[in-house]
C-alpha cells in the first residue's frame, strides 16, 4: 500500500501538468478567431528580405545604367544627383574611412553591412512620397546604381537575387550583434564623492541658440 | 421673454458688470474683500459644450513640439513631450511623444488586418474585431526613443527639458499579449526570431528575439483608456516593454517568425551604436536606467530663495526603479529622494525631495539605481566607454545649473 502511493504521486503530478497546459490554450486555433491566411494572401503581404543572405529577394534584375535613369527621376531631388544629399536628407555616398573620426559619415558605402538590406529598404520605404510603387526591376537597378556610386560594384554589375548577397560591403565585419552592456558599473557614494575643485562646467547650452521656444506657438526656427 | 433668452441676457449683463466693475470689486489679486473674480460671477458652459474636452485655454503652450532644424522633413521626424508641464507618471494621449518615418497614416480599422505567418503551424489573418475578442490585458509602461538625449552626446546643446528628455512618455496600454496570438497560430520549433512590420509608408520593420515576444510584448489597441491615437499607431501597435522605441512598431500589419534576424535598415544603418574603434553595436534594444529632474528645469526656473520640492522621473528597461538620489552641488553630496507609488516595472516612476534653496548657485542632478543594482552613469563615464559618436542610449546623469536669479541651464560637468 505504501509503495503504490509513492508511485501514484508522480503520475498525479504529470496528469495535473497536462491539464494546466490545456487550460493555457496552447493548441493552435484554440480561440478560432480570424481566418487562416491563404498562400496567395501571404504572397501579397510578404515583402521582407533578409540582409545577410538575401532570403526573400524576388525574381528580376537591374543594371547600373537603368538605375541612373530611375534615380534621376525618383531620388535625386532629395539625395542629390550623385548621392551627395540635399538639405538634411541622407547622403548615399562618401564617408569611407570616417568611422573613427570626430565627425563620422555613415553611408551605404561606409557603414551598411549587407547589400540586400538596401534593396529591402528602397522597396519598402522609397520614394518617400510614394512608397512601394517601384517595380522589382527598378529597385534592383537603383540598388546597382547606388552600390556603383560607392565603388562597391563595377559599372557592368547586374543586380539580382543571386548577385546582391555576394556584394562585399566595406563595414561588413565591424558589427557586434551582442549587447555588452552594462558597460558602466559604479557604486553609489553619498558624501564628499568629488573634490569641490573638480566640479567644473565643461559645456553649457546657455547662449547656444539651438533650442526652439517652449511657450507660445510652435517655433519655425531654421537649420543650424 | 423666454427662460432661455432671459438666461442669455443675464449672462451678458453679469459679464459686462464683471468687466466694468473689475477695478472696483472683482480683482482677485487684491486681497481686500470682496475678492470675487469674473468667473465666479457668471454661469459656465454646459456639459457638452466641448463634447471631447480640451485643456484650459491658458494651457495652450503645453503641446508637443519639434526641432525644425533636426530633420529633413516633418514626415520623418519626432515631436517631444512637454515633461516640464506634466505631473505624475501617465502622459496624456495628446502629449505622448511621436516619431514617424513616413508621416502619420490615417487608417480605417475596418480595412486593417494583421497577418501572422512564417514558421507557424497555422498562418492567420486577423481583423481588428478578431483581435479585440482575444483575452485583454492592461499594463503601464514607458516608451523611450533611444535617441532621447542624443543631442547632448557631445555637449550640452538643448536648453530645455522638453528637448533634452521629451522623447520618453508613459501610458496604460490595453490589448492582447503577443504570446496569446502566437500560441493561437502555433509556433514551429525552428522559430527563434520575429519580424514585425508597420502599415505606414515606411513599412518599418524590426527583428525581435522570440523569447522577448513570448515574455511581455503586447499587441495594443488602446492607450490610457481610449483607442490609440493615429500618431501612436491607430488602430494597432506593438509595445515591447523596456526596449527602445523603434521596435514598438506602430500601425502593425505583419508578424513573421523565422530562424534568424533580418538585419533591416532600422537595425543596421540606424539604431546601432558606433564605437570609437569603428565597430558598431547592433541589437542594443534595452533602455538602461535613467532619471531626470523635471523641476526645476530650464522651462521652470525658481522664484527666489525658499522651500521647494525637487521633482523628477526615473525609469529602467530592466524592471523597477529601486532608488533615486539627488545632488544640489554637482555630485559632491547626494540625498535619497522619495519614490511615489506606484513603482511599476518598466514604467516611469515619480520622485521628490524637499529643498530649501538659499539663493546661491546650485548644480541639481539625479541618479537612479534599478533593481538589478545598475546605477545611472555620468556623461564622462559613458564617453569613456563609447566615445561621443553614438547617437543612441545616452542615459547619463542630467545636471541643471541654477543661477542666483533662479534661472536654470542645461550644463555638463567635466
Amino acid at each position: 500500500m505504501y509503495s503504490s502511493r509513492k508511485i501514484c504521486l508522480p503520475i498525479m503530478a504529470i496528469l495535473l501538468a497536462c491539464a494546466a497546459s490545456l487550460a493555457g490554450a496552447a493548441e493552435p486555433g484554440s480561440f478560432g478567431y480570424g481566418s487562416v491566411a491563404t498562400p496567395a494572401q501571404i504572397a501579397g503581404w510578404d515583402i521582407d528580405v533578409r540582409g545577410e543572405d538575401g532570403t526573400g529577394l524576388p525574381p528580376g534584375k537591374g543594371t547600373v545604367d537603368r538605375g541612373a535613369e530611375v534615380y534621376a527621376e525618383q531620388c535625386a531631388a532629395c539625395h542629390g544627383t550623385f548621392g551627395e544629399g540635399e538639405g538634411r536628407f541622407p547622403k548615399l555616398v562618401g564617408g569611407v574611412g570616417s568611422l573613427r573620426d570626430e565627425r563620422p559619415e555613415p553611408t551605404v558605402g561606409s557603414y551598411w553591412p549587407f547589400a540586400p538590406t538596401l534593396w529591402d529598404y528602397i522597396n519598402r520605404a522609397m520614394p518617400m512620397q510614394a512608397p512601394h510603387t517601384l517595380s522589382a526591376d527598378d529597385v534592383y537597378a537603383l540598388t546597382a546604381y547606388i552600390l556603383n556610386l560607392n565603388d562597391l560594384v563595377p559599372h557592368e554589375f547586374v543586380a539580382d537575387r543571386n548577385s546582391l548577397p555576394k556584394v562585399k560591403m566595406r563595414n561588413r565585419d565591424n558589427f557586434i550583434w551582442t549587447d555588452p552592456r552594462p558597460d558602466t558599473m559604479s557604486k553609489p557614494c553619498m558624501n564628499d564623492c568629488v573634490n569641490a575643485a573638480d566640479v567644473r562646467i565643461s559645456s553649457t547650452a546657455e547662449g547656444r541658440n539651438l533650442t526652439p521656444r517652449t511657450t507660445g506657438p510652435l517655433d519655425t526656427m531654421q537649420q543650424k | 421673454m423666454g427662460r432661455r433668452r432671459f438666461l442669455g441676457l443675464g449672462a451678458v449683463l453679469t459679464g459686462s458688470l464683471a468687466v466694468g466693475g473689475k477695478q472696483a470689486i472683482a480683482d482677485p489679486a487684491q486681497e481686500s474683500p470682496p475678492a470675487d473674480a469674473p468667473w465666479s460671477q457668471s454661469i459656465g458652459a454646459g456639459v457638452v459644450d466641448r463634447p471631447y474636452g480640451r485643456p484650459a485655454d491658458t494651457e495652450a503652450s503645453v503641446i508637443r513640439r519639434n526641432v525644425p532644424w533636426l530633420t529633413a522633413s516633418a514626415e520623418s521626424s519626432v515631436s517631444f513631450s512637454p515633461l516640464q508641464d506634466l505631473h505624475g507618471i501617465i502622459t496624456p494621449n495628446g502629449l505622448f511623444f511621436e516619431r514617424h518615418h513616413a508621416g502619420r497614416p490615417d487608417i480605417d480599422p475596418a480595412q486593417h488586418k494583421l497577418m501572422i505567418h512564417g514558421l507557424v503551424e497555422r498562418p492567420l489573418l486577423l481583423t481588428m474585431k478578431d483581435i479585440m475578442r482575444f483575452p485583454s490585458v492592461s499594463r503601464i509602461h514607458f516608451i523611450e526613443c533611444p535617441a532621447n538625449g542624443g543631442m547632448n552626446w557631445r555637449a550640452a546643446q538643448m536648453n530645455s527639458l522638453q528637448f533634452s528628455h521629451g522623447m520618453v512618455s508613459c501610458a496604460e496600454w490595453t490589448g492582447v499579449k503577443l504570446s496569446t496570438l502566437l500560441e493561437e497560430t502555433g509556433i514551429k520549433k525552428q522559430a527563434k526570431w520575429a519580424m514585425v512590420e508597420g502599415a505606414d509608408g515606411a513599412h518599418m520593420n524590426r527583428s525581435l528575439p522570440l523569447d522577448k515576444c513570448l515574455d511581455d510584448c503586447l499587441v495594443i489597441y488602446a492607450q490610457n483608456g481610449e483607442a490609440l491615437r493615429p500618431e501612436q499607431g491607430y488602430p494597432l501597435r506593438l509595445v515591447v516593454p523596456g526596449w527602445e522605441g523603434n521596435v514598438n512598431i506602430k500601425w502593425l500589419r505583419r508578424i513573421k517568425l523565422g530562424e534568424k534576424p533580418w538585419h533591416t535598415r532600422e537595425e543596421t544603418s540606424k539604431y546601432t551604436d558606433l564605437m570609437p574603434d569603428g565597430t558598431s553595436r547592433g541589437f542594443t534594444w534595452l533602455i538602461d536606467a535613467k532619471s531626470v529632474v523635471t523641476f526645476p528645469c530650464p522651462e521652470k526656473p525658481l522664484d527666489g530663495p525658499g522651500l521647494y520640492e525637487i521633482r523628477g522621473l526615473a525609469w529602467t528597461g530592466n524592471g523597477r526603479v529601486k532608488r533615486v538620489d539627488v545632488s544640489m552641488d554637482g555630485g559632491i553630496n547626494w540625498q535619497t529622494a522619495r519614490l511615489h507609488e506606484p513603482v511599476l516595472s518598466k514604467a516611469l516612476t515619480k520622485f521628490t525631495l524637499p529643498w530649501r534653496w538659499d539663493g546661491r548657485p546650485a548644480l541639481v542632478a539625479s541618479r537612479v539605481i534599478d533593481e538589478t543594482g545598475y546605477m545611472q552613469p555620468t556623461i564622462a563615464q559613458l564617453r569613456a566607454q563609447r566615445g561621443s559618436n553614438s547617437v543612441y542610449h545616452n542615459n547619463s546623469i542630467q545636471t541643471w545649473q541654477v543661477k542666483p536669479d533662479g534661472s536654470v541651464f542645461n550644463v555638463q560637468l567635466a
